[in-house]
């Protein structure tokens, strides 16, 4: 959002409960993450992980403009999008960690959260195969006639796929209701956009699809709301799919220990000059929507509410051993 | 000079990058400053000395498999990699449509000398990280397959891959690299060797005796057979003594090291990782029993991952994994059942 009065008329609109609520999950992705980050690094959290900080406003934005029976799909890096889908944030951290109480039951891990009977189809961190699976989700709604969105989530990188061109041509040629949010956070792991698209924006690239493109502001989550409810309110009215792309930056390293020695350090400072908390923190206390000692409560219950995910994970039990052969076929038991 | 399989499969590529102008590499995150030199560390620091010669490429799998083909078609030498072995899945159809086929479609006339390199190996990462790809591949003839299990036979292997006039897929193991830095993998095991200062070649299509013994024939390849020597090594302290076969080429199979060893100890104990169902054992113990039946005094044994996909959950991923003790425990009960 570029100016003031602009955005106090935005937030006039979306009201202060709601704008409130996405506060909250801004912050909560991000104690979630930096708490993670620390147990990742003392040993504790097994695998690998890829972390969202940084880009927080593009999935609380995009998620709070949903309603219940859309369906998401996330990629290698989805614990932001699975906290905004409302994915209760005990069993994303039990998940983590491998227990039974995780959302796959430990089967799947950082990489494949979800729930689908909460809207989240387990992460697929195969890059750029999420898309064209959200143009099936889409079809299914559109035979259906069920007015549900699918949203995919992908980043930069996965724009260079195969699998991006063939889903979102699909999509737009059946005029499907999906959003292909295209988080641009500048690298693909430590690859610079710069170096592997020659288009100044992922979005220019709709237009070889007959698709409608929106850009956004991935760090002000106000402004990701707005494009994103345009966008799936499109979708919903049989208006057809969206190719939303959204500016960001991760400020964690690609996955684990990564220390992101690829990138300038003006870069990295011009973007935490923009932190989505921060921007967000501003635009609510200048409308009155929020007072320090609001922000306090919500920081503090969120600490708390982060200290009791991981307790409620590291009490948690591993799946039994038998549990390999469980959940792969319906209709027969795996063959020996 | 003592190396990593990593520094070992640099050393290789840097060599015949020095040697031969026409040798290149292609993959994600190869070469950038700052970055990883590839998902791990293979390739780090080539890309201040062959600036044009280390392509990053944009995340698309199908266009490095598909430009490789098209560059070794003019008489380049690719060396394509994916960042994980589940990610030669994206570029199928390059390799297994195109690649596999071109030379024999052309009634050999084209020739395609290029590498293909993929991590493969069961580590922490769920199951589309893990996958151990080397039976999928094995079912594509025209495509020679190599899984170097020491720093040794890297240098060698990767150094015969490239200097190959055929396609060569090398598949490296996540846990046998010895990668270093913010690119250490958990439960890493030493697979460090002395690399002599010439440059030499292990041959493709020829298996390794790594330990004689009279009794049984353990094989296996890549991480497995880490875990047969130290199966082997238990055992031995019974009585049991195991010949014990490193693959180190998938296709060509190296049938008649197999054969030899058979004829010795009247047992065989197939070792692979990935799942048992379609796996690379399948293909071992059909050379076994189709060939040499007269010589097996107990049935063929397989030890293999269940036929599912990787779990997550490490209890579960330990589950999943063959073990040196269970591969013992198998040889054992094989022992006392003949
Ligand atoms: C098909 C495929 N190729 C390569 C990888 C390895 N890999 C994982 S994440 C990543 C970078 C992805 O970049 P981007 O799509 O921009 O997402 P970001 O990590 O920035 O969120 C790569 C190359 C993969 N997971 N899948
Ligand atoms: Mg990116």
């Amino acid at each position: 959002m570029s100016n003031g009065s602009e955005a106090a008329e935005v937030l006039e609109r979306i009201g202060a409960e709601r704008a409130l609520g996405m506060y909250t999950k801004l912050v909560e992705i991000r104690r979630f993450e930096e708490r993670i980050h620390f147990l990742f690094l003392e040993g504790n959290v097994p695998g690998t992980v890829h972390q969202y900080i940084g880009q927080e406003a593009c999935a609380v934005g995009v998620c709070s403009a949903l309603s219940e029976g859309d369906v998401i799909a996330s990629t290698h890096r989805p614990h932001g999008h699975a906290i905004a889908r409302g994915l209760p944030m005990r069993s994303i951290a039990a998940e983590l960690y491998g227990r039974a109480t995780g959302t796959a039951r430990g089967k799947g891990g950082s990489m494949h959260l979800g729930d689908l009977s909460k809207g989240m189809l387990p992460a697929i961190a195969t890059v750029g195969d999420n898309i064209p699976i959200v143009a099936g989700v889409a079809l299914a709604f559109r035979l259906r006639h069920e007015p549900r969105v699918a949203v995919s989530f992908f980043g930069d990188g996965a724009a260079n796929e195969g699998a991006f061109h063939e889903g979102l041509n699909c999509a737009a040629v059946y005029n499907l209701p999906a959003v292909f949010v295209c988080e641009n956070n500048l690298y693909g792991a430590s690859t610079s956009i710069q170096k592997v698209v020659k288009v100044e924006n992922i979005a220019d690239r709709a237009a070889s699809y007959g698709m409608r493109s929106d850009i956004g502001d991935g760090m002000d989550v106000f402004d990701v709301y707005e494009r994103a409810s345009n966008a799936i309110g499109a979708a919903r009215g049989n208006g057809g799919p969206t190719l939303l792309e959204l500016k960001t930056f991760r400020y964690s390293g690609h996955s684990r220990r990564d220390p992101n020695n690829y990138m300038a350090k003006e870069e990295k400072s011009y973007w935490k000059a923009r932190d989505p908390i921060a921007l967000c923190e501003a635009a609510l206390s200048k409308c009155g929507f929020l007072k320090p000692k609001l922000a306090a409560e919500i920081q503090a219950s969120v600490a708390k509410e982060v200290d009791e995910a991981i307790e409620f994970a590291l009490q948690s039990p591993f799946p039994e051993e038998q549990e390999l052969y469980d959940g792969l076929y319906t209709s027969i038991e795996v063959p020996r | 000079m003592r190396m990593s399989i990593a520094e070992g499969l640099r050393f290789a590529i840097d060599g015949c990058m020095a040697e031969d102008q026409s040798v290149f590499c292609l993959g994600e995150d190869i070469g950038v400053p700052g970055g990883f030199g590839g998902a791990f560390t293979v390739t780090l620091g080539l890309e201040s000395k062959y600036r044009d010669r280390i392509i990053d490429t944009p995340i698309s799998e199908a266009a490095i498999f598909g430009m490789a083909c098209g560059a070794a078609a003019m008489g380049m030498r690719p060396i394509a990699d994916v960042q994980y072995g589940d990610f030669l899945l994206c570029a199928a159809s390059q390799i297994v449509n195109q690649i596999a086929k071109l030379r024999y479609m052309s009634g050999g006339a084209i020739g395609l000398p290029l590498v293909m390199r993929a991590p493969v190996g069961v580590t922490g990462r769920g199951a589309q990280h893990s996958q151990n790809l080397e039976s999928f591949f094995l079912s594509c003839p025209g495509i020679k397959i190599v899984a170097p299990s020491t720093a040794y036979d890297a240098v060698g292997l990767m150094r015969a891959a490239i200097r190959d006039p055929d396609p060569v897929l090398v598949f490296e193991h996540k846990l046998l690299y010895g990668s270093k830095g913010a690119r250490t993998e958990k439960g890493t095991f030493d697979a460090s060797s002395e690399i002599p200062d010439e440059y030499f070649e292990v041959p493709i299509g020829r298996a390794q005796l790594l330990r004689r013994g009279d009794h049984v024939t353990l094989v296996g390849s890549l991480l497995m057979s880490h875990f047969n020597m130290l199966a082997a090594e238990e055992l031995a302290g019974e009585g049991i003594q195991c010949d014990v076969v490193d693959l180190r080429s998938i296709w060509p199979l190296d049938i008649e090291l197999l054969h030899e060893s058979v004829k010795k100890t009247g047992r065989i104990v197939i070792v692979e990782e990935g799942p048992k169902q379609g796996g690379v054992g399948a293909e071992i113990a059909s050379g076994i029993a189709e060939l040499i039946p007269d010589y097996l005094l107990a049935p063929i044994v397989r030890v293999a991952a269940p036929n599912t996909p990787a779990p997550f959950s490490p209890p579960l991923e330990r589950a999943y994994v063959p073990r040196p003790s269970a591969i013992a425990r198998r040889v054992r009960d094989l022992m006392s059942a003949s």
